[in-house]
């Protein structure tokens, strides 16, 4: 019997951490921060797994031994009450409660904390990067203040390296959640949110928005791309200055697809440091893993994409461009030239 | 004065002008069962499309609306409803009294919801019914296009206010119509529970009535109060909303606490143990139920001061909850449990319960609610709690109580394969859910994508939901082909209360004599400690009666009339419907209507025929 109640929690856990996709689920933490909060759950789990078992063991004793039996017609004792029980569950589980609030409140307080101090005086301060993520209706922009880098729907982190993020949105209320890196905070209109993540492994981790914001809401996913320091570095330097072959690209299909996209895109997604920021920034569109947030990265989605985009994410901005905007062969340019947008090879 | 029994002969006309407790219960429940059934189509359809990847059923779009009116609809027009349903007919038939304090105001109570209610869905007719959620967050709800939105602020606040006027009515009602010896701490737990689920609606619905009303002068004049461009600010919307939403959630389940702490005595054949712990835990709920609105918002940026002391507030909530579950249990203890299908939903509904509130102490981890909040996990959690609370507790009153309200009892057969399909079903289609939230799937997803291990469990769900249709339809069935079983016996449970003392059907004026009460369970002691009779408080005399009123439902159509006029700007509309409401309303006031009385002869035949 003992060995019953040991085992419970146990195989429960094993049942969880078996489910999910590694990169998406809570249950299978990648970094500090969603460490924490499993480790958190996990304690909330077996707490509240004693519970139930004494709940259900009672309940099952009191169904099964106090059923009414053919024939019996006995009039139970009509029993009022009894402090002494009334005291003893109304104890036990406020310690239950204890044991749970504490280091709740302690972890509540660890995540809000945004110093990078490493808590010593005139010590050396941790290593960070700070990132301001704003929400649109349905994509995500990252700003790196102190790296004069912004881009769309990617967010490069480095390994080992506190990320310091501020939340912001530009229309309606958001919420930012990358499962496997952090739990959520939201992006709200009017207001700056802070919270930090930490990456050890790399890795591309997938994140969600989770806050009802318009038809596409269920499409608004974007990647935390977690990369060893050189290569961010190198991805930081590129975004923030462009290399040459991103305006100048080379072959004559990728230059004429330079003119459609000057012509068609330019005034609303940049490359490097020229164009607009209405739309996500596209100076590293050619090393995305998907389009528009989730279609999976091919020259066919891609030109699915531009034609019908409120078909793909319906309530988008994006503006839909059919054969008269831009003709067959000028969309092949444009995608040759999509696609060659890549600054982390070569 | 008249002795004329002012009762229609026209059926219709007899329902909407009646202001009788037991009949406006009645209607009561009809409403809340017919919204039921909207918001449970709503729910399969919703399921259906959730029930494969990327399915394309429905549009993100109507996906949106279709999760804005379920929401909205079991909240305020099933749930609520079909709970004051049972509130209204049995309160007064508890505490002995025979009717309400204000039967006028109870009809009208009645008609505000029931037309507000209508008024919602007519949306569904007029270009696209409200799609920001429920909690109808702004910006996205007050950018909302289409009139959509203005339906539900204006739908919500004429059903809000016919709430607010039932709540008011049952506490008056409870405080002052309690027959002889019937002190408050001899109330049944039923209406010790709705008392206070009345106190929590009025100190609520003040705060959705405002947020309401500011969120209407935003959308329909042009306020800014939540532009965050003219210096608004969109969390005054969620601290209301959730000042509102969250006590909202005990006045839905104290009364089914309530109807469990009855149910179970019966069928135990064992008085409620530590009844004034379950009373003072009931009081606890309610009073922590105003403490802790701001959990639903750790994620919207607070602050940790602010999180650590809602995240305390809210974990202490489980203590009452614990004390009254372990009560529950030892009222079974040593009793004579009787598995009929009323307590099988009573028996059904603690572990279920116990599990929903579990999860919401995980939920209340501040910490770990970063990775729960908005998730399927969220979702699981306040199905458990109000399907495994509430639910199971409309259909254990139902059962319990239908053979007073209808003289029939339901089919114990068909309600035991309505109960154990409904609990199989129900816990097939939310369990998985825990598990889909923290893999990773969010809440108020139009639709998911394949290849992220979301796609086995929520097939399991979609086929629990499936599960639960089915048991729906043998509910129905039972419900009309029980009808042959009518024999308007009076006590069928051998029950402890007053209800059960007054005769099936319950006359019109409920007691013929005011019973005099020597003890909680007054019937029981009555058989077990005097002549199985209720002792009467006062001698046979003629009853004082309230007229029928045709002016309750005028108030309420005035009302909508006046609402599509905001929804379309149209200010003759807005102006005949104030006209048609305040003008009913002038009537009332200046025109004597002292009732009628109902003669001792009559009384006398209505108890000899009684028995």
């Amino acid at each position: 019997m003992k060995y019953i109640w040991r085992l419970l929690p146990i195989s429960f856990i094993l049942l969880l951490s078996g489910c999910g996709v590694e990169n998406l689920s809570a249950l299978d933490p990648q970094g500090p921060v969603a460490e924490m909060q499993y480790s958190l759950i996990q304690l909330s789990l077996y707490i509240m797994i004693f519970v139930l078992v004494v709940v259900f063991a009672i309940y099952i004793f009191v169904i099964v031994r106090f059923r009414e039996r053919p024939g019996d017609t006995h009039i139970p004792k009509q029993v009022h009450g009894n402090r002494t029980l009334e005291i003893i569950w109304t104890t036990i589980p406020i310690l239950l409660l204890l044991m749970l609030a504490i280091p709740n409140v302690m972890d509540t307080f660890t995540l809000a904390d945004m110093s990078v101090d490493g808590g010593v005086e005139d010590g050396e301060e941790i290593d960070h990067v700070r990132v301001e993520v704003t929400a649109h209706q349905f994509w995500w922009e990252f700003e790196y203040p102190d790296l004069d880098v912004v881009a769309g729907q990617d967010m490069y982190i480095p390994t080992d390296t506190r990320i310091l993020i501020e939340l912001q949105s530009s229309d309606v209320q958001h919420s930012f959640w990358v499962p496997a890196l952090a739990g959520k905070q939201d992006n709200v209109p009017g207001i700056t949110n802070e919270m930090w993540l930490e990456a050890p492994e790399e890795g591309v981790f997938m994140g969600k928005c989770t806050e009802l914001c318009g038809p596409s809401h269920w499409l608004m996913d974007f990647k935390v791309i977690a990369v060893d320091p050189d290569t961010f570095d190198t991805w930081a330097t590129n975004m923030a200055e462009p290399p040459a072959h991103l305006a100048e690209p080379e072959g004559q299909v990728a230059v004429d697809g330079r003119g459609v996209f000057e012509e068609s895109c330019i005034s609303c997604h940049a490359v490097g440091d020229e164009g607009g920021n209405i739309g996500p920034d596209l100076t590293n569109f050619g090393e995305r893993e998907v389009i528009a947030g989730y279609l999976d990265y091919d020259m066919d989605n891609l030109e699915a994409w531009l034609r019908d985009t409120q078909d793909l994410k319906p309530g988008n901005e994006m503006p839909s461009f059919n054969e008269e905007a831009i003709n067959a062969e000028e969309m092949d340019a444009l995608l040759e030239y999509l696609d060659s947008l890549k600054i982390l090879e070569e | 004065m008249s002795y004329a029994k002012a009762q229609s002969k026209n059926v219709v006309w007899d329902w909407l002008t009646t202001v009788d407790h037991k009949k406006v219960g009645i209607l009561y429940l009809a409403g809340g069962a017919f919204f039921f059934a909207l918001g449970g189509i709503e729910a399969v359809l919703m399921r259906i499309q959730l029930m494969f990847p990327d399915m394309a059923i429905v549009q993100a779009q109507t996906f949106n609306e279709l999760l804005t009116m379920h929401g909205t609809t079991m909240i305020f027009l099933a749930a609520m409803p079909l709970l004051f349903g049972f509130m209204n007919f049995i309160i007064p038939l508890q505490i002995g009294a025979r009717d309400v304090a204000f039967p006028f105001l109870n009809a009208l109570g009645f008609w505000l919801f029931f037309f507000g209610g209508l008024l919602l869905y007519v949306s569904l007719f007029t270009g696209g019914a409200p799609d920001a959620g429920w909690t109808a967050y702004v910006p996205l709800s007050s950018n909302s296009p289409g009139q959509g939105l203005d339906y539900y602020v204006l739908g919500l606040q004429v059903s809000g206010l016919g709430t607010l006027i039932g709540g008011i009515n049952f506490l008056v009602t409870i405080i002052n119509m309690r027959a002889p010896g019937m002190s408050m701490m001899r109330m049944p737990l039923f209406t010790w529970s709705s008392f206070v689920a009345s106190m929590l609606i009025l100190f609520a619905f003040p705060a959705l009535t405002i947020g309401l009303l500011l969120l209407m002068l935003e959308r329909l004049f042009g306020a800014t109060y939540f532009a965050v461009d003219f210096g608004g600010n969109i969390i005054i919307w969620q601290h209301l909303f959730w000042i509102f939403g969250h006590p909202e959630v005990y006045i839905l389940i104290l009364p089914a606490f309530g109807i469990f702490s009855e149910v179970i005595p019966t069928f135990a054949k064992k008085r409620l143990f530590g009844y004034s712990a379950m009373v003072f835990a009931t009081l606890i709920i309610g009073f922590l139920g105003f403490m802790v609105w701001a959990h639903h918002m750790f994620t919207v940026g607070m602050g940790p001061v602010a999180n650590a002391i809602f995240a305390v507030a809210t974990m202490a909530i489980a203590v009452p909850t614990g004390i009254k579950i372990f009560n529950w249990l030892l009222t079974l203890w040593g009793g004579r449990i009787q598995f009929t299908t009323a307590n099988l939903f009573a028996l059904g509904f603690i572990p279920s319960f116990v599990m929903g509130g579990v999860t919401g102490v995980m939920l209340a981890t501040s910490a770990a609610n970063y990775q729960f909040h908005d998730t399927y996990f969220v979702v699981a959690h306040f199905h458990y709690v109000i399907i495994g609370g509430v639910v199971f507790g409309l259909f254990a009153a139902a059962f319990y109580w239908w053979p007073k309200m209808f003289g029939y009892r339901l089919s114990e057969t068909l309600g035991k394969w309505f109960f154990w399909l409904f609990l199989i079903g129900f816990h097939m289609t939310f369990f998985v859910q825990h598990f889909l939230g923290l893999m990773g799937m969010p809440r108020r997803v139009a639709s998911f994508l394949p290849g992220q291990g979301l796609d086995a469990m929520n097939f399991i769900s979609t086929i629990g939901a499936f599960l639960m249709s089915i048991a729906f339809i043998i509910l129905l069935i039972a419900i009309f082909a029980s009808t042959k079983n009518r024999d308007n016996v009076q006590d069928p449970w051998d029950g402890r209360t007053l209800e059960w003392t007054v005769p099936t059907p319950v006359p019109e004026y409920n007691f013929a004599q005011t019973p005099l009460v020597r003890d909680l369970d007054p019937y029981w002691y009555e058989k077990h400690e005097g002549d199985g009779k209720i002792k009467a408080a006062e001698p046979l005399g003629e009853i004082h009666m309230p007229n029928a009123t045709v002016l309750p439902v005028t108030i309420s159509a005035g009302l909508i009339v006046a609402s599509f006029g905001f929804i379309y700007h149209v200010l003759p509309l807005i102006i005949g419907g104030f006209i048609i409401t305040f003008g009913a309303m002038f009537v009332r006031s200046i025109k004597e209507d002292h009732g009628y009385h109902i003669p001792v002869d009559v009384i006398k035949r209505d108890k000899e025929e009684g028995k």
